[in-house]
């Protein structure tokens, strides 16, 4: 007897010890392959950005190197150079510009041709592979290529992380699209959830409340791809017609679904706040002349107020985790929200998005993977607030 | 005659928990309601103000009585009744609420929004609850930080604030120290002035302090109910001497 309950605990033990050492690993594994991204440098490796050594300009951050390749900046003097207009020379157009003749059969004479179109024109800047800029000769100088920096990530206004020559990888849309949608769907499930709550814990019998339960509850339990779907066959074209817009795939819609998939939690926790309202206090209160409805909110919910709160910290949880059904409503447009009738993304439908796709190792895989930090740190705060929470609501009714 | 019971029954579904109580209790006094555990005190209790009206299966004969009036009659206010008759419950238990609110909840609740009344109201209620001078300086700090006889006289202040003419305690002083206690005790002794208590108690020596009458239950009956002093020097039923002397032995 005695052996087999050494051999029990023993067991569980390892079993405990084994799944802290998965989970702490998982998320050492995390932030590695995350801040991996900060050792990666602003333009793509094995290339180079190239300009005329006259030119004063030494570095560009990635946001400048974007802009000049899409034409929003025209000028050297805009980027802290001369007041001479960019002359922007991709790789492709040098077979333009010279014969294959010219060029030589292996293109042993590209370097000398970029050389000498760099040398004449002060006001170019050449994205060319490293290996045809043999040696750094005196017209030619290489733009610095710094590493990707923590400011460009956090204050990043654009998520572009497929754009050559260096991608944009700024969390702020992606960031503002999750907080937007997550919260908004609270703004939408609270009312609806609370008053689920309050019917279900003051005002129903005990015959209506052993359907409605479970009725919930089988709401938490259906999978999200399924909300997602309904959403988009359902949801998508209500909010187009409505709200008279060229798309139904809206932060808006997003936050509805959410909204629905966040009532279980809001409905069960916060119901079981209320019906922990001692028996006698509600009686206090009637022995004082109270209605049930004013018992209800001046003493009931302020009592459950913390599980409420709580409640609510963990549907904000749900939302700001939830990938598929985001993923399949909002339209995915990552560019910072003005209006909730736009297209947003959120963290999460950006990685299920992008994961397959990002070649793994590369900068945009391990932006990825820091997107996850940042979402594995907005939970754990909203999990360690309602921690909080609850311990103060234990130490109320104790 | 203050609070009257004329021939009550009571059931729980089929359980028959009080059986033919007649009883009257004059204004002003205190009446000491003793006996065994689950015989039926909190239940006779509990009919003054109605707070059985709830409890479903629930039936009721025979008549109660406050102040002369049927008070399950139709035309009868429960809401006004209960402003009428109050009640101070077992463990202390203060709303989620700052200790101002807490006094101030019943007049809320039946209307009153005169500030300067109510503030007058709280102040009175918690000098005659013996609490003013504790916490006058942190009216407006929780209640949960109170101690908790000082919680229970919370209570009691918060009964006393819509003024009611009976105040019905279930024991009161059951889940507090010796010193509340008798601080709760003293309380009560007081407050017989203006007011008519009832309260339930598990506690003899309580009865006997606290008391000017006493009833005696026993399953579901009242055995016996005569002045405290009679009751404990020389009861006339058995059952009540046997009560009696076991629990003071
Ligand atoms: N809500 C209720 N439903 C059914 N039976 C009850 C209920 N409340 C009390 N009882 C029963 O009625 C009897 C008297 O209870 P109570 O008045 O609380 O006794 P006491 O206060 O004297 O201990 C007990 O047997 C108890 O089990
Ligand atoms: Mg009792």
């Amino acid at each position: 007897m005695k052996i087999l309950e050494r051999l029990l605990e023993g067991m569980f033990k390892m079993s405990s010890a084994i799944t802290s050492i998965v989970i702490l690993l998982i998320i050492i594994f995390l932030f590695k392959e995350g801040f991996g991204l900060f050792r990666s440098p602003v333009v793509e490796k094995g290339y180079g950005l190239y300009i005329n050594s006259k030119n004063p300009v030494t570095d560009l951050n990635p946001t400048q190197i974007k802009q000049i390749f899409d034409g929003e900046i025209e000028n050297w003097n805009e980027i802290g150079g001369k007041d001479e207009s960019i002359y922007l020379l991709r790789f492709d157009e040098i077979f333009s510009i010279y014969s294959d003749e010219e060029l030589g059969e292996n293109y042993q004479f590209l370097p000398q041709k970029l050389n000498n179109i760099i040398s004449e024109n002060s006001n170019i800047i050449a994205f060319f592979p490293k290996k045809f800029m043999p040696e750094i000769s005196s017209p030619t100088k290489e733009i610095a290529n710094k590493n990707i920096g923590i400011p460009d990530f956090i204050y990043g206004k654009e998520w572009l992380p497929t754009t050559t020559p260096s991608p944009l990888f700024g969390i702020i849309p992606l960031v503002l699209g999750t907080l937007l949608v997550s919260f908004l769907a609270i703004l939408i499930a609270l009312p609806f959830g609370l008053g689920v709550a309050i019917y279900l814990s003051e005002i129903a019998n005990n015959k209506v409340r052993g359907m409605i339960r479970p009725a919930i509850e089988l709401l938490a339990g259906i999978p999200s791809v399924v909300y997602g779907f309904f959403g988009l066959v359902i949801i998508v074209p209500i909010v187009q017609k409505m709200g008279n817009i060229s798309a139904g795939e809206t932060a808006f819609t997003g936050s509805l679904i959410l909204a629905i998939m966040a009532l279980p939690t809001i409905i069960s926790i916060s119901e079981d706040a209320l019906r922990n309202t001692p028996l006698a206090l509600r009686e206090s209160s009637y022995a004082l002349g109270a209605t049930q409805w004013q018992t209800i909110y001046k003493v009931v919910i302020p009592f459950a107020s913390s599980g409420i709160s709580a409640a609510i910290i963990l549907g904000i949880g749900r939302a700001i985790g939830e990938t598929m059904a985001v993923l399949m409503v909002t339209g995915n447009g990552a560019v910072i929200p003005h209006s909730i009738f736009e297209s947003v993304r959120t963290i999460p439908a950006t990685i299920a998005a992008e994961l397959g796709e990002a070649p793994m190792g590369g900068t945009h895989y391990q932006a990825l993977f820091l997107l996850g930090c940042v979402l594995f740190l907005f939970t754990l705060v909203l999990s360690i607030i309602s921690e909080i929470i609850s311990n103060k609501q234990t130490s109320k009714s104790a | 005659m203050m609070i009257e019971a004329k021939n009550i029954n009571f059931y729980y579904g089929n359980f028959h928990a009080l059986k033919g109580i007649n009883i009257a209790i004059p204004a002003n006094t205190v009446t000491a309601l003793i006996g065994p555990s689950g015989c039926g005190k909190s239940t006779f209790l509990r009919l003054f103000n109605r707070m059985n009206d709830t409890i479903e299966n629930a039936k009721l004969t025979g008549e109660c009585l406050v102040n002369g009036q049927n008070i399950y009659d139709k035309t009868v206010q429960v809401d006004a009744l209960r402003k009428n008759v109050g009640m101070v419950f077992q463990k202390p238990n203060p709303f989620p609420k700052s200790i101002y609110e807490n006094v101030a909840y019943g007049l809320k609740v039946n209307g009153v929004s005169d500030k300067k009344y109510i503030a007058e109201r709280v102040e009175q209620s918690l000098v005659a609850a013996a609490l003013w001078d504790e916490v006058k300086d942190k009216l407006h700090q929780s209640a949960f930080a109170l101690s908790g006889g000082q919680q229970q006289r919370l209570c009691i202040a918060r009964a006393l604030a819509i003024s009611p003419s009976v105040l019905l305690m279930d024991e009161p002083a059951s889940a507090l120290d010796p010193i509340s206690t008798s601080k709760i005790e003293e309380l009560i002794h007081g407050l017989k002035e203006k007011y008519t208590i009832v309260i339930v108690t598990h506690n003899m020596q309580q009865a006997a302090r606290v008391s000017d009458k006493t009833g005696f239950f026993m399953y579901g009956e009242l055995i016996e109910y005569s002045d405290t002093k009679k009751m404990f020097l020389n009861p006339e039923n058995i059952q009540t001497q046997n009560y009696i002397t076991g629990r003071f032995g």
